[in-house]
């Protein structure tokens, strides 16, 4: 028998809006502490939140991205705790009546094939303030600029059995929310935060084991390695007639080990209640379709449509609908160059190496989408070579926009004038009547290796820039 | 220059005929606090520099032609209103130094209308309370006999308009606190529906009942003060998008044909008898006045005490969470972690009753009783509304007694926890229901103030403040006003 891994998800999506979900001060990232706080933020007393209608209209765009029931009716409570960083000794987040019920997420795997992923829920809530312990010596700071920012929090059924599943739902749920426009989806700015809920039990048993939750793993790398970290520790203490404890916690990346952070589950009692302050968030249909008809087109509707209208294979489909500046600048690539695989094996080959050599995104790169359809097209229409074109393309990288402008400035053009050509052929064969010999008289086989000197040759004499297929065509012509 | 019993409407035309101007009036109802205060207790900031320049710009106003009712009228304010840069303590050690940087949104109204706010007045800690006996800044006396409370949570408020240090105190009710104070003292309350009022900027004790109100010598006057009070606040979700009518414009509708409604509960053994008499005597004289007198029943009005001492520490105990010792308000010495330092503040800055309701509601939060508690309480609650409702659809208002005994006496150890808590039983009902009510001066029991009660329906605050204004024409219950000599130093 094996063990198998059972996870379940909890994804707090930082919300994409101006202002605080409860208040009128600024979201943005990075600013000195406290200065973007009023004061509700800071909890004084008397204060009241006022709800930002932003953060409901995103977060029913999610719920409509994930095919999801949206709540006509949900509510607020407060989630009570004390901590330095939460200012008013409660959360309001939705406990009894989340904005977003049950949905479905199709994920695209790596083999092309598609993980459908049960949403359980998704509600809306305000994030905390952070505690920051190296600003004053021997202190700790608060600094409460987070606090009030609207998250979104996504949670899943367990219904992942392999890290590769979840690494692949949040790269595929971090495609969605860039895509629909209601999160930047910065790990490493804490914009998309994951809790990974982990329980193993023997292949084939339909009961879950006892569950631990793996908290806050910011990037893509630490969440397998955690997984892995946490399912070996699971595994040995189970194998040895131990139990797991149910608790929270923490994977430290220098270690490569788990820690516990505290028993909450057991030990907290949120006393969650309704939030009297702030009014029930009643949705009606029209709001519902206004905002449906408003929606992007969604990942897995353009990877339907990249591979039956435009041809491509599902692993292409999938890696450029990963994200949306990616999606974006194909689609713009290939109204530019009416070529859409030769499109994708541009962007998925070299512009894909050369980003990731330079450790750039798509969007932070000079190469634009016109001028890579426009180097595609003049591929396609023999005016460059494929080696040129490497060419052209270094000058698109090195930030030159015009495709045509480069090729006339490095004196690209192959020469596909036929008379000319046809000069450098007859010279050819007039220079070299040993070779021409050799080759008639070669079988069909032979021929095309002895072909390959003259092209050679037409090659040479032309500096580079001869129309390879038609220098072959006439050679043959001419040889034969 | 001496008007101590004066309403706000015949200041407003001394003022107006240039007899007075508002310096003088602040000035002496400054010397008039400075005298009667020590004894009194009611007012716990006086803010001299403010009120007089408020008073000042007042004048100018006025000069220069302003004429709004309330121009330069002094008040004070229940110091559970934030007022900016001026003390706001709710009476508690926890926010004894607590200057806010804003106003509340009443706090905010008042001005813009013009009337000058001369400080804060006592209350119970956090408006946990019926006595006013459970004050950081100690306990109030009743204007009528200093071995008395004032009752509560509005009782500086009360007893600040009862003795005449101004026409008008803000206070607020969230089960009884405006209404219950205010006969108590002799004078009239007016808690508004909730939503009438933001209450943003108002120190929240269970938010889903608060509701800030005037408290003055009649409804008349009442009715000035809540044209500016009221109205829609984009800061409190809470506050009702609703238009605000003149107030002041109904008041002189006859009664000839309204149905009062008297609830049999509230007649009931809680009752003490004089009080009882009373009441049941300025019924007689609405019937008099026309009215038409039916007998009806709120058969859970003997629960909404038991609700609301579930549903209000609840709400409190999470409202009362901030108070941490972290950003502000009090701090314990030296706390040695972070546990000491919440533990310790919080010990040391909440008084005990406080303490007492934050423990109530942590408990019927909490997993193990919120079924059988909170969730429980809120089906009574809307039990009891929908009883309110079903009676307010047959008469125009409910009467009877807005507090069933009269003032009782300071530091009485033979008064339990629970008989405190009852002294709202007939208060309460409105605040589960959210409606508005108004207890107004209807007589006096051995020497002592009684009130009657008048229930409306939702946003039906014009006809309350109407019929009592009709019955304060008849009466002049209202006017009496408590001998203070003795105070004269």
């Amino acid at each position: 028998m094996k063990w198998e891994k059972v996870m379940g998800l909890e994804v707090h999506l930082q919300l994409s809006t101006q202002s605080k979900i409860f208040s009128s001060s600024a979201t943005a990232f990075g600013a000195d502490a406290n200065t973007q706080t009023n004061p509700l933020d800071v909890g004084l007393p008397g204060t009241l939140p006022v709800l930002n209608h932003a953060a409901v209209s995103q977060a029913i765009v999610f719920g409509l991205g994930v095919s999801a029931e949206i709540g006509k009716v949900s509510r607020f409570d407060r989630k009570n705790y004390f901590y330095p960083d939460l200012p008013k000794g409660y959360q309001i987040s939705q406990f009894f009546e989340p904005i977003v019920k049950e949905g479905v997420f199709e994920v695209p795997l790596e083999d092309g094939s598609i993980f459908p992923v049960r949403i359980l829920r998704a509600h809306l809530e305000e994030d905390a303030g952070k505690s920051v312990h190296d600003a004053i010596p021997g202190h700790t700071g608060i600094d409460l600029n987070r606090a009030g920012t609207p998250l979104l929090e996504v949670v899943t059924e367990p219904d992942f059995r392999t890290a590769e599943q979840v690494v692949a739902y949040l790269k595929a749920l971090h495609a969605l929310v860039t895509y629909l426009g209601i999160s930047d989806g910065n790990m490493s700015e804490g914009s998309m935060r994951c809790d990974v809920n982990l329980s193993l039990h023997l292949e084939g048993e339909t009961e879950y084991g006892t569950r631990t939750e793996l908290k806050n793993i910011n990037s893509f790398r630490f969440i397998e390695r955690a997984i892995h970290v946490e399912a070996e520790r699971q595994q040995d203490l189970l194998e040895s007639g131990q139990s797991v404890v149910q608790e929270t916690r923490l994977f430290d990346p220098d270690n490569d080990e788990t820690r516990s952070m505290r028993s909450k589950e057991v030990a907290n009692d949120y006393r969650y209640f309704p939030d009297p302050d702030l009014l029930p968030i009643v949705i009606d249909d029209a709001t519902i379709e206004r905002i449906r008809d408003a929606l992007p087109e969604l990942p897995a509707v353009k990877r339907g449509r990249y591979t039956t209208e435009l041809g491509l294979s599902q692993y292409d489909a999938n890696l450029l609908t990963q994200d949306r500046a990616t999606a974006e600048f194909f689609e713009a690539c290939c109204a530019a160059s009416k070529n859409p695989k030769a499109t994708a094996n541009w962007i998925l080959g070299d512009l894909s190496a050369a980003l990731n050599k330079e450790g750039l995104t798509i969007g932070g790169c000079e190469v634009t989408p016109e001028g890579l359809g426009s180097l595609i097209s003049r591929i396609d229409d023999g005016t460059l070579s494929s080696k040129m074109a490497k060419t052209v393309f270094e000058g698109l990288w090195a930030g030159e926009p015009d495709v045509d402008r480069i090729i006339e400035d490095r004196g690209l053009k192959q020469v596909s004038d036929s008379g000319a050509l046809e000069t450098i052929v007859d010279e050819l064969i007039a220079n070299n009547p040993a070779q021409v010999d050799q080759y008639r008289a070669a079988d069909e086989g032979k021929q095309k290796k002895l072909i390959g000197f003259f092209v050679g040759q037409a090659m040479k004499a032309s500096q580079g820039q001869a129309n390879p297929q038609m220098l072959n065509q006439l050679l043959k012509q001419k040889l034969g | 220059m001496t008007v101590p019993f004066e309403t706000i409407s015949s200041l407003a035309k001394q003022l107006d005929a240039g007899h007075v101007s508002s310096r003088e009036l602040v000035e002496d109802a400054i010397a008039r606090t400075e005298r009667l205060n020590p004894e009194l207790n009611a007012v716990i900031a006086l803010d001299k520099p403010g009120a007089l320049a408020a008073a000042e710009k007042a004048d100018k106003a006025r000069a220069d032609g302003a004429t709004s009712p309330l121009l330069g009228v002094p008040m004070l304010h229940k110091d559970i209103f934030c007022t900016r840069d001026v003390q706001t303590s709710c009476a508690s050690k926890m926010l004894a130094d607590f200057v806010p940087p804003y106003d509340a949104t009443v706090v905010k109204n008042l001005d813009d209308a013009g009337m000058v706010s001369l400080g804060k007045c006592n209350m119970d800690e956090f408006a946990m309370g019926s006595s006013n006996e459970t004050s950081f800044f100690g306990a109030v006396k009743n204007p009528w006999d200093f071995n008395r409370v004032p009752g509560g949570s509005s009782g500086g408020s009360a007893a600040a308009v009862a003795a005449g240090l101004a026409p008008l105190a803000t206070g607020t009710d969230t089960g009884g606190s405006i209404r219950q104070p205010a006969a108590l003292c002799g004078i009239t309350g007016l808690k508004p529906t909730y939503g009438r009022v933001s209450r943003y900027g108002m120190i929240a004790f269970a938010s889903s009942m608060d509701q800030a109100g005037p408290m003055a010598r009649t409804a008349e006057d009442c009715a000035l003060v809540l044209n500016a009070m009221a109205g829609h606040d984009p800061l409190d979700s809470t506050c009702a998008d609703i238009s605000v009518p003149d107030y002041s414009a109904g008041l002189e509708q006859s009664i000839e044909g309204l149905r009062v409604g008297i609830p049999k509960e509230f007649f009931s053994s809680h009752l003490n008898d004089g009080v009882a008499a009373t009441v049941s005597a300025a019924i007689k004289e609405l019937e008099a006045d026309g009215a038409v007198i039916v007998d009806v029943s709120l058969p859970s009005t003997d629960l909404g005490v038991s609700t609301y001492y579930v549903i209000a520490p609840a709400e409190a105990s999470a409202n009362l969470s901030r108070y941490d010792g972290v950003r502000y308000g009090y701090r314990c010495d030296s706390p040695s972690d972070l546990q000491d330092l919440y533990l310790r503040s919080r010990t040391e800055g909440f008084g005990k009753e406080v303490k007492r309701r934050i423990l109530i509601g942590t408990f019927t939060l909490s997993a193990a009783s919120y079924d059988q508690y909170f969730m429980k309480a809120q089906q009574v609650r809307r039990l009891i509304a929908e009883e309110y409702q079903s009676v307010l659809k047959d008469v125009d208002v409910i009467a009877g007694p807005s507090a069933p005994n009269t003032a009782f006496i300071l530091n009485d150890d033979s008064k339990s926890i629970t008989d405190m808590y009852m002294e709202d039983v007939f208060t309460i009902g409105a605040n589960l229901a959210g409606l508005p009510a108004i207890s107004i001066p209807a007589g006096l029991v051995d020497g002592l103030p009684v009130g009657m009660q008048l229930i409306g329906s939702r946003f039906g605050e014009a006809q309350l403040l109407n019929i009592a204004h009709q019955f304060q024409r008849r009466t002049d219950w209202h006017s009496l006003s408590p001998n203070l000599e003795g105070l004269t130093r």
